[in-house]
């Protein structure tokens, strides 16, 4: 139909540009209002109220704190690496939003006869009527996840001091000693689909209603991830590397201004993507009842499970109290590790008598 | 140990919490009803147009934070009256023992308690100023 670019029509090209932008304006605009969310409803769980001044019941506050942020002094201390400090915020920032491209939303709209598959890296097959997306969606996602770290790890080491410094080692090893057991949960995931491709997983979910969750299927990896995904995002119970009590602001403790701004977005960009992928792998994406009929409902029912999710880890924050450095490190290696590890044997024999 | 269950029982106290009534003021809006024995700012009391203290000196005696300063003066009648009468609000502590020492009961305590000021000039109350409206 129309113009042709490189063999793909014109419609691809504005499909395309219009699913990034949509699945970024929903990541940035969560991220703000998430900070909003956090505060009040970790305000009214300790039978406070919350932001109340900005706005009709503070819904402007993450404006006027991002302005805030905006407006404030930019200061580099005078010993630190001036290029790594720069570059570190960025770094942060950026895969946690790269992230989201592979994550499916939604079903297959159709949009003035030209069919969309409801995922930023995907396209559909219009011969074959095949949807294609990274065939590798679930290692891109681990890759990114591991390179925020990067960000971390250079801005405690590039401020020169020594909290910053203490906070960055510590997003390393709870890094490292967390993504193992996230991973080994995954992988009890593939056992049972086959596949890595985000896509393929959300549809292999969609059976009996509900019921074919992988939830239902691997509810102990579920539960595994879940846990080793909010370390690895480093939130309460698990927010070691920024520690106020212990380490002041831990590996952020030198940065101000837009650069502290870009810690935190970060942050919270992490727990939407963490959040989206525990849906995707374990409560089936976007399905639910009559999503495959209408797909915009697919689209509700992804953003409901999201921040249902969402509410979760608020809910996990106004809960529990920090671990200390051996209590994490006991969690991760002795507890976590191994029961995810039974959990592949478990479902390895399983799966080899069902078939 | 199982480290499940009080995890559980945790979450399920501050879900409840959630569904509560908050307990905050919000201040300047909604103004929080002081206790009918609440120990605010002083008040000198006034009777036939005339503050009812007799500068007996009791008052600057008993306090702890030596914050009352009074001078006596001998008025038309040749009655012993209070001619300077000034509470240093920066050193007051609010014990009431002023008011307890008091054997004229002159002086009594008000539930104002938005003292905050701009100078440090402005924290001297004066007779004027104490006076009971």
């Amino acid at each position: 139909m129309g113009i042709e670019i490189l063999g793909l029509p014109m419609m691809y090209y504005i499909a395309m540009v219009a699913k990034v932008l949509v699945a970024f304006l929903f990541v940035l605009l969560t991220v703000a209002y998430a900070t909003y969310a956090e505060r009040k409803i970790i305000g009214h769980m300790q039978v406070r109220l919350g932001p109340m001044r900005t706005g009709w019941h503070g819904l402007l506050q993450p404006i006027a704190d991002g302005l805030k942020l905006f407006f404030k002094e930019e200061i580099i201390p005078s010993q630190a690496s001036t290029f790594a400090f720069l570059i570190a915020p960025v770094i942060a920032l950026v895969p946690a939003f790269m992230t989201f491209a592979v994550i499916p939303f939604g079903g297959v709209i159709e949009v003035a006869g030209y069919k969309i598959p409801l995922q930023v890296a995907s396209y559909i097959d219009v011969a074959s009527g095949k949807v294609y997306d990274v065939n590798v969606g679930v290692l891109y996602i681990l890759a990114m996840s591991s390179l925020g770290v990067y960000g971390i790890v250079l801005a405690g080491w590039a401020s020169n001091s020594k909290y910053s410094l203490m906070g960055g080692l510590r997003a390393s090893a709870q890094l490292i000693s967390y993504e193992l057991s996230a991973g080994l949960a995954i992988v009890s995931v593939f056992m049972l689909s086959q596949t890595l491709s985000l896509n393929e997983i959300v549809n292999q979910q969609s059976s009996f209603n509900g019921l074919g969750w992988y939830i239902f299927k691997q509810p102990l990896a579920a539960f595994l991830f879940f846990i080793c995904s909010i370390a690895e995002i480093n939130r309460t119970p698990f927010d070691l590397p920024e520690a106020e009590t212990e380490l002041v602001s831990g590996f952020c403790t030198e940065y101000s201004s837009m650069k502290y701004a870009m810690f935190f977005m970060a942050e919270y960009a992490n727990m939407i993507t963490v959040c989206a992928l525990t849906t995707t792998l374990f409560l089936g994406g976007w399905n639910g009842p009559f999503a495959t009929v209408f797909p915009l409902l697919g689209l509700v029912y992804f953003v409901a499970k999201v921040y249902f999710l969402i509410f979760f880890c608020m809910w996990i924050r106004a809960t529990l109290p920090r671990y200390r450095y051996d209590q994490l490190m006991h969690l991760g290696w002795k507890v976590l590790l191994p029961i995810s590890l039974v959990n592949i044997v478990v479902t390895g024999i399983i799966g080899y008598f069902i078939k | 140990m199982n480290p499940i269950t009080p995890i559980v029982h945790g979450l399920k106290i501050t879900l409840s919490h959630l569904f509560m009534k908050p307990v905050t003021l919000q201040y300047p809006d909604e103004r929080p009803k002081v206790a009918e024995r609440f120990r605010g700012l002083h008040a000198l009391k006034v009777s036939h147009n005339n503050a009812k203290c007799v500068a007996c000196y009791l008052c600057p005696t008993v306090c702890p934070a030596k914050c009352i300063t009074v001078e006596a003066g001998e008025d038309a009648n040749h009655n012993k009256y209070a001619a300077k009468y000034e509470i240093d609000m920066l050193r007051c502590i609010f014990c009431g023992y002023c008011v307890e020492a008091c054997p004229v009961d002159a002086i009594k305590m008000t539930g104002e308690f938005e003292l905050a000021n701009y100078s440090r000039d402005n924290f001297i109350y004066t007779k004027e100023r104490l006076l009971e409206k």
